[in-house]
């Protein structure tokens, strides 16, 4: 239900995102999704690719320290408020997200999200059957 | 009323200083071998008190280090019982035992007498109010300066440090002449002044400032001058020797006099630990002469600093050292505290989160002097909540150490500064020393 992804602790200084983005290109990488939340100080990169596993191996060979978390992937429809729709049904189970982003895989939107309750997350996406993607997903469409 | 506090010990010629610190120095000696420790190390180097029969032969002493003092901890280096003591100061002892310096009651009256001297020196007289803008407790400039105007008669306002609104209240409403604060509190307290309206000039009667306990510039001296209009004077102490009291500025402000009434000063080379020239920089080293509960025979301070002349045209002729230059071991010296940057690395190495890699920064912002400390991360996280409560802990952890609290900055793995061989793990960036 959830897929993996890379979250890299990198400081707000020029040169240290490039680090990152040439050890996977070195190693093939596809990105799929990325995002920064930064404060003054420092940044987290969070990343979706195809291979997160092979890809955090690759990052820890080059000196990069990188954690793996899962994050749930959401299939939405192209149409306006399917967003809001499905945050909704989170909201009315008194969930709440952490961060959240975007991105299109094969012409439908993704949302990607974190929570702070995991299992009551899985629970809501059950029982509402929301569509969601998995790994496999993602390696294939790479 | 005469220029000196004690003036048949500061107006001494060369020659009779010399002759009193013999005699003092073969007492001093002789005293010491009521303790183990002393006789012990007499006994390793061969020599007797009976050896000690110029003032250079206070060379065949062999040196005391803090070590000494961290290994007979608490009370194996007192050569009196302890029930003749009545006060002890103790270091935070935060990178092994704690030092701990005893004192007997007549060495509590020759350290206020010392603070008291320096305070006539430079002009206070018993109708001035003075104000101890200076930790209490264990920090010795708190009660070495309380002790010391007390014994000159003045009004004393144990003030303590902090709360820069009720201070500049104590120094309007008490009509404060003098402040006793390490340089970067002065500042502070001008900078709230201007805030809230006050011209020392024109609202306050202040007149001498004593500044010390914080190595600091010529340049930030003349600063401090100009910002309260009045005349700041430098303070030397180390709580080993006592506290504030061992060296102070004179009015010609050229060098701090040492009491060579009270301490054999001795510069030497840190590393070959032989006596250097006048006028070059070396490691000071203090044999104390009045000392009952502790005396210290050849303490090495660890302090550099250089001799800058023996007469004065104030007319003492106590050795006048030049304001410190750094330091011959690895001490930082941050308002006032003296802080060891293996205390930092206990910490942090604490934190399973943290990598090994640290950097200590120490910068001087708008005034005031800072510690940065950047270390680490050893893995990634998805969690920001995780990485401030994090950096929170370490600064709590690390105030609790060295009790000031440090700016703390997460770095990923592998971006700080690797030097070859010993890491270099501080920078200081501070005003004084550039």
């Amino acid at each position: 239900m959830t897929i993996h992804q890379l979250s890299i602790f990198i400081e707000n200084r020029s040169g240290t995102l490039i680090k990152v983005l040439d050890a996977l290109k070195e190693a093939n990488i596809q990105l799929i999704a990325t995002t920064i939340a930064d404060t003054a100080e420092y940044g987290i990169l969070r990343i979706v690719c195809a291979e997160p596993m092979r890809a955090c191996e690759e990052l820890k060979k080059a000196g990069i320290a990188v954690a793996i978390s899962d994050v749930f992937a959401l299939q939405l429809d192209n149409k306006p408020g399917s967003a809001a729709d499905v945050i909704k049904l989170f909201s009315l189970a008194g969930i709440s997200i952490t961060y959240i982003y975007t991105f299109l895989l094969r012409g439908k939107g993704i949302l990607v999200f974190r929570t702070d309750n995991t299992d009551l997350a899985k629970k809501t996406i059950e029982e509402n059957q929301l569509p969601y993607i998995a790994e496999a997903d993602l390696t294939d469409w790479a | 009323m005469s220029n000196y506090f004690n003036p048949e010990f500061e107006t001494l010629t060369r020659e009779q200083i010399e002759a009193l610190q013999l005699e003092r120095l073969q007492k001093t000696v002789r005293h010491c071998m009521n303790n183990e420790f002393y006789r012990k190390k007499f006994a390793e180097a061969g020599i007797t008190p009976d050896d000690i029969k110029t003032l250079a032969d206070v060379r065949k002493i062999p040196f005391t280090t803090k070590q000494d003092l961290r290994d007979t901890y608490p009370f194996g280096m007192s050569c009196v019982p302890l029930r003749d003591c009545v006060r002890l100061h103790s270091s935070s002892g935060t990178t092994g035992n704690p030092t701990v310096i005893l004192h007997t009651k007549k060495d509590l009256d020759e350290w206020a007498n010392q603070v008291a001297r320096n305070l006539w020196m430079v002009g206070l007289r018993p109708d001035d109010v003075f104000q101890n803008s200076s930790g209490y407790g264990m920090f010795t400039g708190g009660l070495g300066f309380q002790y010391g105007a007390e014994k000159l008669g003045m009004l004393t306002v144990p003030a303590a440090a902090g709360n820069s609104l009720r201070q500049i209240k104590f120094i309007k409403d008490f009509g404060t002449t003098a402040i006793h604060a390490v340089p970067s509190y002065v500042t502070r307290l001008y900078e709230v002044m201007k805030e809230e309206g006050v011209d020392p000039r024109r609202d306050t009667k202040l007149k001498v400032l004593a500044i010390g306990a914080e190595p600091h510039s010529e340049e930030q001296r003349k600063r401090i001058e100009d910002m309260m209009g009045v005349k700041a004077y430098n303070s030397f102490g180390m709580s080993e020797m006592c506290g504030p009291g061992v060296g102070f500025e004179c009015p010609e402000q050229n060098g701090l006099h040492f009491w060579e009434d009270y301490y054999i000063v001795e510069i030497v080379d840190p590393d070959t630990l032989e006596p250097v020239p006048d006028g070059e920089i070396g490691e000071l080293v203090l044999t104390t002469l009045c000392r009952e509960a502790m005396p210290l025979l050849r303490y090495r301070t660890r302090d550099l600093t250089r001799v800058l002349g023996r007469t004065c045209p104030c007319g003492r002729n106590h050795i006048r050292l030049d304001r410190m230059k750094g330091r011959s071991d690895d001490m930082m010296v941050l308002r006032g505290v003296n802080i060891f940057p293996i205390q930092i690395e206990k910490i942090l190495m604490q934190f399973s989160e943290l990598a090994n890699n640290y950097l200590i920064t120490l910068t001087t912002d708008e005034e005031n002097d800072n510690m940065t400390v950047e270390v680490e991360l050893a893995q990634s996280t998805d969690d920001y909540a995780k990485l401030q409560a994090l950096e929170k802990e370490i600064r709590r952890r690390l105030k609790d150490e060295i009790l000031l609290t440090p700016i703390v900055k997460l770095v990923p793995l592998g971006t700080l500064p690797v030097s070859e061989g010993k890491a270099v793990r501080v920078e200081d960036k501070r005003k004084v020393y550039q």
